[in-house]
């Protein structure tokens, strides 16, 4: 039933959004408040072990968001800090971040460099 | 005539911000949601491909996937369309993270290369990073002082 996966990440990941949206409309948070909100709410929620049952459901609907990224961030730190001891609990969440943000910091650069700034 | 006038305007006064706030939500609601299809279509190709991928290496090569196309529609301006469309929407998903970044590169590249895009690329997304390995280090070291009650 792959449909049933899409429909669910579908109504998962439009639910964040549907939050975030509530967040701009009712109060006056910029888009970094609002993205390190989400991120911190990633963080606690995996931390309590709820992110994994939302995962399980909502597939790329729980992962895309980027209150996905901060579930994924703890978990890394958790799983880092059970195996490897210190060293792992200091890496461990940039290490399961570590392609994303190596994607981001890499394509904005080669993008910056190629895209010309519009004229205001 | 002018009575009914005024007080017809009153009421579209009273009307119009909840009206343009069911609107806005419905917009984030379906935009955000097609980006995470197309975020699990990328799951679900990236799983039948041949290989050893877990599912955190699928999850990580749809994140990447996801911030090229955002950095490609950013640098040719289309994703700010389709932000000033879905509002929320288009900022929740790790999409938004993306175009933030791309687009202050982009703005900023005009005052140099090392100066400017460099040192300015992370004007929104840096508190994002900034808070996110600084709580993912206090997460880690909790667990290593609860060890026990973890494992």
């Amino acid at each position: 039933m792959i449909w049933l996966d899409f429909l669910k990440a579908f109504l998962v990941g439009g639910a964040f959004c549907v939050v975030g949206q509530i967040l701009i409309n009712t109060t006056k948070m910029t888009s970094a408040r609002i993205l390190v909100g989400f991120l911190l709410a990633g963080v606690v929620l995996e931390c309590v072990g709820v992110y994994d049952y939302i995962r399980d459901f909502g597939g790329a609907g729980a992962s895309v968001p980027i209150i996905g990224f901060g579930s994924s961030l703890a978990k890394g730190a958790i799983e880092g800090a059970l195996e490897n001891g210190i060293l792992g609990a200091v890496a461990g969440g940039i290490e399961a971040a570590a392609p994303g943000i190596a994607a981001v910091i890499f394509i904005a650069f080669v993008v910056g460099l190629v895209a010309t700034p519009k004229t205001k | 005539m002018n009575a009914p006038d005024k007080e017809y305007l009153a009421l579209v006064r009273e009307k119009m911000p909840k009206s343009k706030h069911l609107t806005t939500v419905f917009r984030a609601f379906w935009t955000g949601g097609v980006i995470c299809c197309i975020g699990e279509a990328l799951n679900v190709a990236y799983s039948s491909v041949p290989g050893d991928f877990s599912s955190d290496d699928v999850a990580a090569l749809t994140t990447i996937t996801l911030i090229l196309m955002t950095a490609i529609l950013t640098g040719f301006g289309i994703y700010d369309k389709i932000g000033a469309y879905a509002g929320g929407g288009s900022i929740v998903p790790i999409t938004g993270f993306a175009n933030s970044v791309v687009s202050s590169a982009i703005e900023h590249k005009r005052e140099g290369v090392v100066l400017g895009l460099c040192s300015n690329m992370f004007q929104v997304a840096g508190p994002v990073i900034v808070f996110g390995i600084s709580s993912s280090v206090v997460v880690g070291i909790i667990v290593l002082i609860f060890k026990g009650a973890f494992a």
